[in-house]
């Protein structure tokens, strides 16, 4: 009995502390949105972080598409002949990445190489008490670092995933055609005539919603970094975690919301 | 004129500050001395708002400073932090003029520039190292930049955490007789933390010792020698032995 009573304690406690960090991101994504109302903006630091997330993430992005493009027109191929159905190929790769593919390991790359960055970028500011000299410089932390990562990061990720998407879409088209004796106008033609507009759409704004994690997550876990080098590498870490579990959840939940039946 | 009344600041069970009362007339430099761990860097966050303290007054010409217009309460201050806390992504002379380049203070980027440089010039470092990030100034320099940076908008109040740790006496000299000169010129009130005695006797006009969460002893510089006060004396001439627990 002592033991049962233990060990739905720590549960408890798990629990408990589990929602009062839902209820700080909470707080923290809610004063994040509210700062774009209210002047000053950073257009400056808006600019940068458009570089940092958008433009210098490209290349990563665009390698995890490529390869997962090739490699899908391969397993839809062998997993097609099952049915005899192999010319679906072109269509599929089309589809599974617009639509999951593409902005969910898209998300998962920028997670990988901005939320760590953002996250030991200001922990790092915290621990050497920049954000206090912020501060007492007149300049809200919250507006002149979270709003421009966040801002940029939502609007930068989706196009990321378009631009994601199309080198994808060759991916598979290389292999299609070089490896599955595909004719390239057969290729192009099943590409383009079973692919929707809202197949790019709902991807891109996976994207949005998965850029705002990304930076939110950075920003939160650097705001709340503890002292020192390890409480700098913890926040990197949790805000990796965080970013990556929380696109998946939510990638789950959008998904349900646009293509339930 | 900044007044603490019976500030009084916990974190958990562990109570920094435990009813403080300190007052800094305008004009003067008050150092608040004590040995680590005392809370005197907390005070400091209290006044400035970067921490809450938990009960008690801390009042600025009179008014509450938790109440009123926060940046034209900010605006008043400047602070040179211990550790220079200078931003790595910008360059010197933008850390200079940070609060010129921006907000309610904002002025051309020229004029900020020429106005950084001047500021530079004053604290010692020649218009060479406004280009340069702060990864390749020296320490000395990187407080000197702190230090200018401070003084950038010609505040009436200037904060000094811990203005000579880790620098080598010489530097540590130079920066006490800049922070002397700068305060007397610029006839701002201050306020600096210090474990350093050979600052203190620099920068003081009056001197605060703080000690388990209060202040125990606080008059001019001159008198501090001739106190009588236990905590002070063992405090000033460094003894193991007194009424202040020393850990081994």
């Amino acid at each position: 009995m002592k033991l049962i009573t233990a060990l739905l304690g720590r549960l408890g406690r798990q629990t408990l502390l589990i929602m009062a960090v839902i209820g700080r991101i909470a707080l923290f994504a809610a004063a994040t949105v509210t700062h774009l109302l209210r002047p000053p903006f950073y257009a400056r630091e808006f600019g940068h972080a458009l570089i940092q997330i958008g433009w210098l993430s490209l290349p990563v992005v665009g390698m995890t598409a490529l390869f997962t493009g090739g490699a899908l027109a391969l397993q839809i191929y062998a997993g097609g002949a099952r049915f005899n159905a192999e010319t679906v190929v072109p269509s599929i790769v089309a589809i599974g990445l617009t639509r999951e593919l593409g902005p969910v390991l898209g998300g998962l790359m920028v997670a990988a190489r901005v939320a760590s960055s953002i996250a030991a970028e200001i922990g790092t500011m915290k621990v050497t008490e920049q954000i206090d000299a912020l501060t007492t410089l007149s300049t809200n932390p919250m507006k002149y670092l979270t709003l421009p990562r966040v801002l940029a990061a939502t609007l930068a990720v989706p196009l990321l995933v378009g631009v994601g998407d199309a080198i994808g879409i060759m991916g598979g088209f290389l292999v299609g055609v070089g490896r599955l004796d595909f004719g390239a106008g057969t290729y192009l033609h099943n590409t383009i005539d079973f692919l929707e507009t809202w197949d790019v759409a709902s991807g891109m704004i996976k994207g949005a919603v998965f850029g705002f994690i990304v930076a939110l997550m950075g920003c939160y876990y650097g705001m709340n970094s503890g002292r020192g080098a390890q409480g700098v590498g913890r926040a990197t870490k949790a805000a990796v975690v965080a970013a990556s579990v929380l696109i998946l959840a939510s990638n789950y939940i959008l998904t349900e919301l646009f293509f339930s039946a | 004129m900044i007044e603490l009344r019976n500030v009084h600041k916990a974190f958990g069970a562990n109570k920094v500050l435990q009813g403080v009362d300190l007052t800094i007339p305008t004009g003067t430099s008050m150092v608040i001395i004590g040995g680590s761990g005392t809370g005197k860097s907390v005070a400091l966050k209290c006044v400035l708002g970067l921490i809450r303290h938990d009960s008690g007054d801390i009042l600025l010409d009179g008014k509450d400073v938790t109440r009123g217009d926060r940046d034209a309460f900010l605006a008043r201050f400047g602070m040179l932090f211990q550790g220079g806390a200078l931003f790595d992504s910008l360059p010197v002379w933008q850390n200079v003029a940070f609060r010129l380049l921006r907000g309610s203070l904002k002025r051309p980027r020229d004029e900020a520039r020429e106005i950084a440089i001047e500021k530079l010039r004053r604290v010692g470092l020649t218009p060479e190292q406004a280009d340069k990030f702060p990864a390749e100034l020296s320490g000395g320099m990187q407080k000197r930049v702190g230090l200018a940076r401070a003084i950038c908008a010609e505040p009436e109040i200037i904060f000094f955490d811990e203005p000579t740790t880790g620098l080598d006496p010489i530097m540590a000299g130079v920066i006490n007789d800049l922070i002397r000169e700068i305060v007397t010129e610029m006839g701002a009130t201050a306020m600096t933390i210090t474990h350093d005695m050979t600052s203190v006797r620099a920068i003081a006009d009056n001197v605060a010792m703080l000690h388990d969460g209060v202040i125990k002893w606080t008059g001019p510089v001159a008198d501090m020698d001739n106190s009588g006060d236990p905590y002070l004396d063992q405090f000033i001439h460094g003894r193991a032995t007194g009424p202040i627990e020393a850990v081994r």
